[in-house]
């Protein structure tokens, strides 16, 4: 009989320290960001920048008067930027090849029936000293993130496997994604910094939860857990998770920017607190533009998620559906999403009501996450919460 | 133009790009319609008007149908079908755990019947969890078709020609250039034929048109859909799954009377069961040996060697949790193992009556296990007759040593292995036609063998040690020869090639329908009165797409390079263009450039 030969690698329980300190370094990190996001805002609200109703104001002007509509609708950015007077709103200059060959410019012209506003200036709103803050948190986040990374890495390295194996793992893995997410889309020069605040707040929440509430010795994984679709399913789970959950606080953002749009169409006059935070974030339209962006770009990736996992489940369980909770869940979040994209397409469906499906879908992903896991029992479950 | 119906439903005036630029929709007329092949929204009923003829039963079923395949009622049906989908996971199903299902409707007296009656017990195959899927399939397909037909229209046909005033459209640029029309319209096409449009000249402009892979992707991606949903039908179908239990050194070959238990689809065909068969060579554990989790498995291995076919070659391979063996279409999972102790069982004289290895039951996670063993025939007691003898057995592969409470495993793994049997003589009732329990002694028409106090006889046997019967009547001994089982799920489910095959066809559709831009330009040159040329070039693009000012900066900065500004265009030339140039841009430099238009 050949038994208990080839014993599993036990967790190397130095890494695991390690990890750990280096996570609640992390947590330290962002909270510094977090302060330096706090001061980024508050300077902020010393200027005072009320550019969407003077845009809201022009357009009306111009449908008033026919005769320049035209004008006015080739070049409405124009009038905002003489009218607001500050330099962020700039979108990107012609390079001085095509300046200096006296290349045509082209002129956008937003769809009629939307709002023709312009974009916010960012939290800091031209203040340099806000503006400062958050350069500082922005360093920061990176700082932050590079460790929470590290020790991701090095609990993966103390378990000798994909850091995925139980609740703990999946929150420290799914915020550092957040984080590098929102990193990348900075790098990609993406009007994305005043995501900072609600995201790193949430990050705080997500490890808070994740080092008390969650926490689990590191450990191997029972053997239905042994397999390299592990890595594609769990990994490209984890990452539309993080990409989603960025998409979310831009669909709330866009819900709150369009009602105080809305108001000022309407002719009110939002409290001073709502003026002040308002004006400084992206115009309605950008925001539903950035949420669409997301949500359609994660999209396929999801469906790619559920297909792993199904084929893994085919390799794991014999059956490549069977309607497990985790499964169930998966697919309602995956019909969701695409009731979201439909709804994009569907007259009638655009604007508000399109966001709300995606604050469902992006809900059912929640529940998917954590509820699924708490609540309800199923294969899923050996998950260890 | 490449209108392809004459439909007035189809008019450009409704189509959701259009929609979407409404302020617009006059100047734009075709030239805007059809960017995407959606269906129409027209949520008017049959009989909207309260004067409106009332409709034969002809027109009612056109009207249900226009409705089925809108755009509305299919975001409808998806929102059902996800609400549909959340009692499943929230209430114990027959399919995933018959036990639970029945524990809840014991516990549950009123709610029970209830949910039963609503098919809550099984949701994903109830009467309408099937309705609202096949409702939003048969609407797909009404969907589908005439999107394709459509389509197809539009491959054939060419882009539409610009519209009168290039200057309503999203992305706008205009110049003066001593070009003549002719040169750049030439040269208009040669760029943009460089860069994949498709694009003519026609009504003095030219008109291109690319990403047509968005609207072939979209269709790819609802076609997979439907192949998806046939495939695990199919599946459902025509499916069969049985259990085996083999002992290490036995062997199986896939004919439906090897099967311990055996479930089929409703139309499957024991002749489709695949010749193939096996042989378990060896059953290979390994556990945690220390720390919080001692005891849990690391991995389990079944090295079997099968054949292919009736008459194949033998090949070997290790049968994993994760990794299944695959032969001839069918999959043979691993999915439980446990030990078969091996006893000998004597007669009185001393002669071996059987030498068998029982495979017993775990009853938890470290090995423990229980079953019994039956000695049918070949035994004679001590008056020469025949007898049947049964033992209970309970075994433990790691004994904690006498006196530690009861007689359970302390860890998974033989390392100290026990047998307790207890005795019975006389009938075991297999002949009665009954089915039994291969696990379980029936003890009705059996006699306790007692031991000296004239209790049932029980002995926990190390491995070598033999227990006694009493009054010569023979003896059982534990044996060295420690075999372990594994019981295997044998599985075929004809429809998941198909399956995945729609599934990577649904993530290619996706990905060319999101990613892909559909988008139109136009660019038309006209001589002034002067002799100077005006070049106008708009783009056009769904309401999503940011990237259509950018390339449209980009054509314009290629196609200014072989038709630069003219020197000096003075204000008379401007009144001179009429309607067009008034409504030109401020030609300062606070025009906003395209976004990207630095490339
Ligand atoms: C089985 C359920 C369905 C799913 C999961 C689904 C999913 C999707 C997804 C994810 C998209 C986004 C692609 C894009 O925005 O280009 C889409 C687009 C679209 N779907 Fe569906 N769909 C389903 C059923 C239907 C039905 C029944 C119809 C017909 C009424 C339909 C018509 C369309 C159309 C016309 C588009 C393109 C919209 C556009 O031009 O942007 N779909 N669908």
């Amino acid at each position: 009989m050949t038994l208990a030969t080839t014993l599993a690698a036990e967790p190397n329980e130095n890494l695991a320290h390690i990890s750990n300190v280096l996570i609640y370094s992390a947590m330290a990190v962002y909270l510094l960001a977090f302060f330096a996001l706090m001061a980024e805002w508050l300077f902020g609200s010393r200027s005072k920048v009320a550019r969407t109703a003077a845009a809201l104001t022009a357009q009306a002007g111009d449908a008033a008067e026919p005769a320049a509509k035209a004008a006015a609708a080739s070049g409405p950015a124009v009038t905002v930027r003489a009218k607001g007077g500050t330099a962020t709103l700039e979108r990107p200059k012609q390079t001085a090849k095509a300046a200096d060959s006296g290349a045509p410019k082209v002129v956008t012209r937003a769809a009629a029936g939307s709002r023709d506003v312009p974009d916010g200036p960012g939290a800091a709103a031209g203040d340099e000293q806000g503006d400062l803050y958050g350069r500082i948190a922005i360093s920061l986040i990176g700082l932050g993130f590079l460790i929470e990374a590290g020790g991701v890495v090095t609990r993966a390295m103390s378990v000798q496997r994909a850091p995925w194996g139980n609740m703990y793992e999946f929150n420290i893995t799914f915020s550092s994604v957040a984080v590098g997410v929102f990193l990348t889309l900075l790098a990609l020069k993406k009007n994305v910094r005043w995501i900072g605040l609600p995201l790193i707040t949430s990050v705080l929440l997500d490890l808070g939860l994740a080092v008390t509430v969650l926490y689990t010795e590191s450990d191997q994984l029972v053997p239905a857990l042994h397999s390299y679709w592990l890595w594609i399913h769990v990994s490209t789970a984890i990452f539309c998770g993080a990409a989603f959950y960025v998409g979310a606080v831009s669909t709330i953002t866009y819900l709150f920017k369009d009602s105080y749009e809305a108001k000022l169409q309407a002719g009110g006059t939002p409290g001073r607190f709502a003026t002040s935070v308002m004006e400084r974030l992206p115009a309605s339209a950008s925001l539903d533009k950035f949420t669409y962006r997301m949500n359609a770009a994660i999209f396929p990736l999801w469906t790619f998620t559920i297909i792993a996992g199904a084929i893994w489940a085919g390799d794991a369980w014999g059956r490549y559906w069977g309607w497990d909770p985790k499964e169930v869940w998966s697919f309602i979040t995956w019909v969701a999403y695409a009731c979201y994209l439909h709804a994009r397409a569907t007259a009638g469906w655009k604007g508000r009501k399109a966001a709300y499906l995606a604050l469902i879908a992006f809900g059912c992903w929640l529940f998917n996450y954590y509820g699924v896991n708490i609540f309800v029992s199923g294969k899923h479950s050996y998950a260890g919460v | 133009m490449s209108k392809t119906k004459t439909d007035a439903k189809n008019d450009a005036a409704e189509a959701p790009d259009a929609k979407d630029a409404a302020g617009a929709q006059d100047e734009l007329g075709a030239a805007g319609a059809q960017l995407s092949t959606a269906p129409l929204d027209d949520s008017a009923g049959p009989a909207s008007g309260p004067n409106m003829p009332a409709l034969g039963v002809i027109g009612w079923i056109r009207w249900f149908w226009r409705q089925l395949t809108s755009m509305r009622v299919a975001l409808l049906l998806l929102l059902l079908l996800s609400l549909g989908a959340i009692p499943g996971s929230l209430i114990p199903q027959e399919g995933t755990d018959e036990l639970k299902a029945q524990d809840f409707k014991d516990t549950h007296s009123t709610l029970g019947p209830l949910y039963d009656k609503l098919g809550l017990f099984h949701v994903y195959s109830s009467v309408w969890f099937s309705a609202i899927y096949i409702l939003l399939f048969v609407s797909l397909i009404g969907c589908i078709v005439p999107r394709s037909w459509q389509f197809v229209g539009q491959l054939r046909g060419r882009p539409p020609a610009a519209p009168k005033r290039l200057t309503r459209l999203p992305a706008y640029t205009t110049w003066r250039t001593e070009a003549t029309p002719d040169e750049v319209h030439e040269t208009a096409r040669r760029l943009l034929k460089q860069r994949r449009f498709r694009s003519h000249l026609v009504g003095g402009s030219v008109a291109a048109e690319k990403g047509y892979l968005r609207e072939a992707g979209n269709l790819i991606f609802h076609v997979a859909l439907i192949v998806m949903l046939i495939a695990f039908a199919a599946g459902q179908l025509f499916k069969s799954e049985g259990g085996k239990l083999i002992m290490e050194g036995d062997g199986f070959s896939n004919t439906l009377t090897q099967y311990d238990d055996f479930k089929s689809g409703s139309l499957f065909d024991t002749e489709n069961l695949a010749p193939f068969s096996f042989r378990l060579d060896r059953f290979e554990g390994t556990y945690e040996t220390s720390g919080p989790e001692t005891g849990t498995a690391r991995t389990y291995k079944a090295h079997v060697t099968y054949n292919e076919g009736a008459d194949g070659p033998e090949k070997k391979k290790a049968i994993e949790v994760n990794k299944p063996l695959e032969v001839d279409g069918s999959k043979v999972y691993l999915i439980g193992h446990g030990y078969a102790p091996t006893v000998t069982v004597r007669d009185g004289k001393g002669k071996v009556v059987q030498r068998v290895s029982v495979p017993l039951l775990p009853i938890d996670s470290m090995g423990t296990a229980t079953g019994a063993i039956k000695i049918l025939d070949g035994y004679r007691n001590k008056d020469g007759k025949k007898e049947q003898l049964g033992f209970n057995a309970f075994f433990v592969p790691t004994f904690a040593g006498e006196g530690n409470g009861q007689m359970f495993s302390q860890f998974p793994a033989p390392f100290n292995p026990r047998l307790a049997l207890s005795a019975y003589h006389g009938s075991l009732g297999v002949d009665s036609g009954v089915p039994q329990n291969v696990y379980q002694l029936d003890t009705r028409k059996m006699k306790k063998f007692k031991d000296a106090k004239g209790e049932l006889l029980k002995k926990r046997l190390k491995i070598g040690e033999t227990m006694k019967l009493p009054n010569g009547a023979g003896s059982i001994t534990f044996e060295k020869e420690l075999k372990q089982w594994a019981s295997f799920q044998i599985s075929q489910e004809p429809g998941s090639k198909w399956a995945l095959g729609g599934a990577i066809a649904a993530i290619a559709g996706l990905a060319g329908s999101l990613f892909i831009q559909r988008r139109r330009v136009w660019v038309r040159a006209t001589a002034g009165p002067d002799g100077v040329t005006v070049v106008e070039m708009a783009g056009l693009g769904r309401s999503e797409s940011a990237k259509v000012p950018e390339e449209l900066g980009v054509l314009a900065a290629a196609l200014h390079e072989t038709a630069p500004s003219a020197p000096d265009a003075d204000e008379k030339a401007d009144a001179d263009q009429g309607a067009v140039d008034s409504e030109d841009p401020d030609p300062t430099p606070d025009v906003v450039p395209a976004e990207g238009a630095e490339k």
